[in-house]
């Protein structure tokens, strides 16, 4: 949990980039995957991400590790759409509610890859950006009011907190008589009682890191910027990147006559 | 470059005119009937009880107290330079009673900078009163750790943590520095540490200080005045008698050598720790030779992190300390002591059969047991608190309930029995006052109270207590060192673990010293009977 | 000190508003990563059934919308927090990639029109209900039509009850439960500085 919003340690290219511009390029990719369902276009923008995740600093086991439930995700997705989906073609199952035919089977896997290759780029965004950072984009170049962004950003902070709190919570708890043995049933409102206690410590530490906030000045109209957010060639080149990835998705795929768009 | 930028410091002056503040929720004013004049440049300790209202006239100052949406009343004025603190935020800054929420950002460098940022200070100069602020409060030395400023301020001591939020405060460069208690939880080194880090900060800039402790001697030689607070219920209800000026609301006022000298003994009336004074407690009066064993650890070795799972293996954590062995019994203290971050609460919660031991063993004996198994981290929770109980450092995690009255009965409760003592535990931790307010809006010491009364009326056996003397003026400090001598008397074994001395020397019993960490490796040695 | 005062709660939003509320929305967006991975045990045998099933869950995603807006009370919170715990889920790694912001936001309108109906000045359970229900029917519309949308190949009436299901979900999970946390959390009094404050003791109708 600590090490999903600490990229200390990384000094890859892409930790350089503007994260704004990383944010543009991949949501363009998504978006514009988002317009067809079709194994093509889907495979096409998944190999060039692959090739692009030693540039975010991401090792082959590193990005395993993060992405393995999005594979499972997504192939359950894949299966979804493959039983539920209109058929065409040749029906090659149908037990039931089931029904698999050779067209809802393409779509199947179509959509699997079409969903990783969507995950996959925030995987790589988020790994090469740090939260602070984006925050002082978010709040310098994208002009989000500042007070939300950086609350935003301190409460973060504390969620990560949160993990060595509940482990703490949980004991304290057990000191005051409040165990988490037994049946099922009791271990189930054992945990519930210690989310709650969880959320009440929550509230109680943001309600007072708000004070430290405001003690600090925090609050006001104007404010200056330590950091400052700035664009180099390097976001022009990663903006760059994110539209030759779609425009080469979308081009092999109407160029395999495989394109098709969602709203036919 | 500093000494043009210190230049910009331009000291505050504080009026408080019949000042008063009720917080929400509650029906008598924390404070009331103010009346007090610091004078820009003015260092100022501010005493007085736990519960007197020293925290709030500290939120006050700064600006940050209640708002137009709760309910709580303000009286009188109360006005930094003639203007009101809200409408000038960053005039004063403020270091809390709790340093964990000191921090804001992630990264040293940009905690520090944030109040600056939030001035609108320009850029370049926001680092130049970074490195400064880093500088002053010596954190960029070896010994204070040689911070980067990329550092993450998650991994942070309690000390340096402390330090950091000063820094923080210094970068404002406000005309008003308020400290709440700025040396909690610190070791005898690191309370040191930072009281020089202030004065050299105030002998730089100048601006006025406002700084709240129960100990006197730490800051007696800093400051050039001292304000004693009358409780805020009980304002009105004394006579002052002896030093310095004495106006509404305040008890005493005067330079520190005049109040302590002549009024040395009204002091001590109103709980105020005079250097040299240590407030009469109860003495033990049957500390037996040789004590029924009750619980003993062997060999330990303590992490608060859990083995890691790794494929069919499991790989147990990094443990703080190894080889601690101690024994627990009946009618004995045993004190644990040691610099900060040494492992002394982790291995109180291992002791106490919270934590489960990297390695090592905790066994109670079949006194302490009675059928309920060996090892105390099997136990049930209802037997634990029948056995062992245990006050953690921070004491807002043990809070399970709404109210001061069911947060005392809930383990008597549970138990079927001992909620006859809950009055008199009410009465001698002067808590009574305050049994249907909410134990989240307590004062420090009042929370810190109420946490170990709340262990003591299940009635345990061995108790096990993190840092309960912190906090709390002289009076209340006696109260519960002669409670707890009585229940040593009655066969209770109790455990602390504290960086008071004056507190374990009543307690009497064994001390075990933890050294503090080095390279991840631990040592440790026993000392004798204290 | 007898001078009544009668204090009003203010549209604008304070730094403790705006702390209070990125708290919920992230550990909100902690738990939807966590529930992401459970939904994604429990979607198994849904999905291996009828997929739309997997709608009946949906609700656990929506829960800061409807938390938030019931702890702060101020316009935009429902919006705020739904698009933060969507961030949230982002930088923990989220199976929807960016568009989970989408998602986020969408569900976010749901409830927040619904207060809004309501002139943010009824906070009790009918509404936290409607509300819930708001969110989920958003949250069904985006997955059934929008390109991204992970159900856009279904046949229409698989849609409807995917639809269905989510709005019942959003009322009951994200409603019900998270105005049933409020008046658990003013009990505690960790609310007194919100206009929540008198959460547990205020009319459950009307
Ligand atoms: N947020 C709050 N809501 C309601 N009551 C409060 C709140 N904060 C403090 N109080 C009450 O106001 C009184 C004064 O509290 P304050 O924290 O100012 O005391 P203090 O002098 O700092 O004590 P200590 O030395 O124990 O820290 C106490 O009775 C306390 O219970
Ligand atoms: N919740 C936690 N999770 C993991 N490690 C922790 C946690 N709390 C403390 N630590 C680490 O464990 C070590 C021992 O901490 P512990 O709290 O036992 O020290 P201590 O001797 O009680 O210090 P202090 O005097 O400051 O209270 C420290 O190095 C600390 O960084
Ligand atoms: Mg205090
Ligand atoms: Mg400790």
């Amino acid at each position: 949990m600590r090490d999903a919003l600490n990229i200390r340690g990384n000094h890859s290219l892409l930790t350089r980039a503007n994260p704004l511009a990383k944010f543009v390029a991949v949501f363009l990719i998504s978006l514009v995957l988002a317009l067809s369902i079709d194994w093509v276009s889907a495979s096409t923008a998944l190999i060039a991400e692959l090739a692009l995740f030693p540039l975010a600093g991401l090792t082959f086991r590193l990005l395993w590790q993060r992405a393995w439930p999005l594979i499972i995700a997504a192939a359950i997705g894949g299966w979804s759409t493959a039983i539920v989906a209109a058929d065409s073609g040749a029906v090659l199952l149908d037990v039931g509610l089931w029904s698999i035919s050779e067209g809802s089977l393409e779509l199947g896997l179509g959509f699997m890859l079409r969903g990783l290759a969507i995950a996959l780029p925030a995987i790589l965004l988020m790994t090469c950006t740090d939260p602070t950072d984006l925050a002082d984009a978010l709040a310098q170049k994208a002009r989000l009011p500042h007070r939300f962004v950086l609350g935003s950003l301190a409460a973060m902070r504390l969620v990560g907190l949160m993990a060595e709190e509940w482990q703490t919570i949980g004991m304290a708890r057990r000191a005051r008589g409040v165990g988490s043995q037994g049946s099922p049933f009791q271990r189930l409102k054992a945990t519930l009682g210690q989310s709650f206690g969880l959320l009440v410590q929550a509230v109680r530490r943001a309600s007072r890191l708000a004070v430290t906030m405001e003690a600090r000045g925090f609050g006001g109209g104007q404010r200056t910027w330590a950091r400052e957010s700035t664009y180099s060639l390097l976001d022009a080149w990663v903006v760059l990147g994110g539209l030759v990835i779609s425009a080469g998705a979308v081009l092999t795929a109407v160029g395999a006559g495989t394109w098709s768009f969602v709203w036919r | 470059m500093s000494a043009t930028q210190s230049g910009t410091v331009r000291p505050a002056a504080i009026s408080a005119e019949g000042w008063g503040w009720r917080h929400a929720g509650r029906a008598q004013p924390a404070i009331q009937g103010l009346d007090l004049r610091i004078e820009p440049g003015e260092r100022v300790l501010l005493l007085g009880p736990s519960g007197a209202g020293k925290s709030t006239l500290l939120h006050a100052l700064a600006g940050v107290l209640g708002d137009e949406e709760d309910d709580s009343d303000e009286t009188g004025s109360l006005l930094i330079d003639g203007v009101a603190p809200r409408e000038q935020r960053g005039r004063a800054g403020l270091m809390q009673q709790d340093p964990e929420t000191q921090v804001v950002l992630s990264r040293v460098g940009d905690d520090v900078a944030f109040g600056a940022e939030n001035l609108a200070v320009p850029r370049d100069e926001i680092w130049s009163r970074v490195h400064e602020a880093l500088d002053d409060v010596g954190l960029r030395t070896a010994a204070g750790g040689g911070l980067a400023l990329d550092h993450p301020t998650a991994a942070l001591s309690g000390g340096q943590k402390q330090r950091l939020a000063l820094a923080g405060i210094l970068a404002m460069r406000p005309g008003l520095i308020l400290l709440d208690e700025p040396t909690a939880n610190l070791d005898p080194a690191g309370v040191l540490e930072v009281r020089d880090a202030v004065g050299r900060c105030l002998d730089k800039t100048g601006a006025t200080l406002v700084v709240v402790e129960h100990r006197v001697s730490v800051w007696k030689d800093l400051v050039d005045r001292i304000v004693v607070l009358q409780p805020g219920s009980a304002a009105g209800s004394s006579t002052a008698a002896g030093a310095g000026r004495v106006t509404g609301g305040v008890l005493l006022d005067g330079p520190p050598d005049q109040v302590l000298s002549e009024a040395r003994t009204m002091l001590m009336s109103a709980g105020v720790w005079v250097p040299g004074y240590v407030p009469a407690t109860r003495g033990r009066h049957n500390e037996p030779d040789t004590a029924q064993l009750l619980l003993a650890a062997q060999d330990l070795s303590v992490s608060r992190e859990k083995p890691r799972r790794k494929g069919f293996k499991t790989i147990p954590p990094i443990p703080v300390q190894t080889g601690i062995s101690a024994q627990v019994r009946a009618g004995q203290a045993l004190t644990i002591t040691g610099p900060n971050g040494a492992g002394k609460s982790t291995f109180a919660l291992t002791l106490a059969g919270l934590l489960a031991p990297v390695d090592g063993k905790v066994s109670a004996a079949v006194e302490l047991s009675e059928g309920a198994g060996i090892d105390p981290y099997k136990w049930k929770a209802e037997q634990l608190i029948a056995r062992i109980g245990t006050v953690f450092q921070e004491p807002e995690h043990q809070f399970v309930t709404g109210k001061v009255l069911d947060e005392l009965m809930f383990g008597p409760k549970h138990l079927g029995h001992g909620e006859e003592r809950v009055d008199e535990l009410l009465e001698r931790l002067r808590l009574t006052h305050l049994v249907d307010a909410n134990p989240y809006t307590l004062s420090g010491g009042e929370k810190r109270r109420l946490s170990v009364a709340t262990v003591l009326a299940a009635h345990p056996k061995v108790l096990v207590l993190d840092e309960p003397t912190f906090g709390q003026d002289a009076n209340t400090w006696a109260e519960l060192a002669s409670f707890l001598s009585e229940l040593l008397d009655a066969g209770t074994a109790v455990v602390s673990v504290t960086h008071d001395q004056e507190f374990s020397a009543v307690l009497g019993g064994t001390e075990l010293r933890l050294g503090p960490i080095t390279e991840g490796r631990a040592t440790h040695q026993e000392a004798g009977a204290a | 000190m007898t001078t009544v005062n009668v204090k009003k709660a203010s549209y604008n939003w304070r730094v403790v508003d705006i702390v209070v509320a990125a708290l919920i929305a992230i550990a909100g967006g902690v738990i939807f990563w966590a529930w992401s991975q459970g939904a994604a045990l429990v979607s198994i045998p849904m999905n291996a059934t009828y997929p739309p099933l997997t709608g009946l869950i949906a609700g656990g995603w929506m829960i800061p919308a409807v938390l938030g807006m019931l702890i702060i009370r101020k316009p935009g919170a429902a919006l705020f927090c739904e698009a933060v715990a969507a961030t949230g889920e982002l930088i923990m790694g989220s199976q929807y990639g960016t568009t989970v912001l989408i998602s986020g936001v969408l569900q976010g309108l749901g409830a927040e029109l619904i207060f809004a109906a309501f002139r943010y000045k009824k906070f009790n359970l009918p509404t936290a209900l409607l509300a819930g229900a708001g969110a989920g029917l958003f949250c069904g519309l985006n997955d059934s039509f929008l390109p991204w949308g992970w159900n856009i190949a279904y046949e229409a009436i698989d849609k409807l009850a995917y639809i269905t299901f989510t709005t019942i979900s959003g009322a009951i999970i994200a409603g019900a439960l998270s105005w049933v946390a409020t008046r658990g959390l003013a009990k505690t009094g960790v609310l007194s500085s919100f206009a929540s404050r008198k959460a547990a003791s205020e009319p459950v109708f009307n």
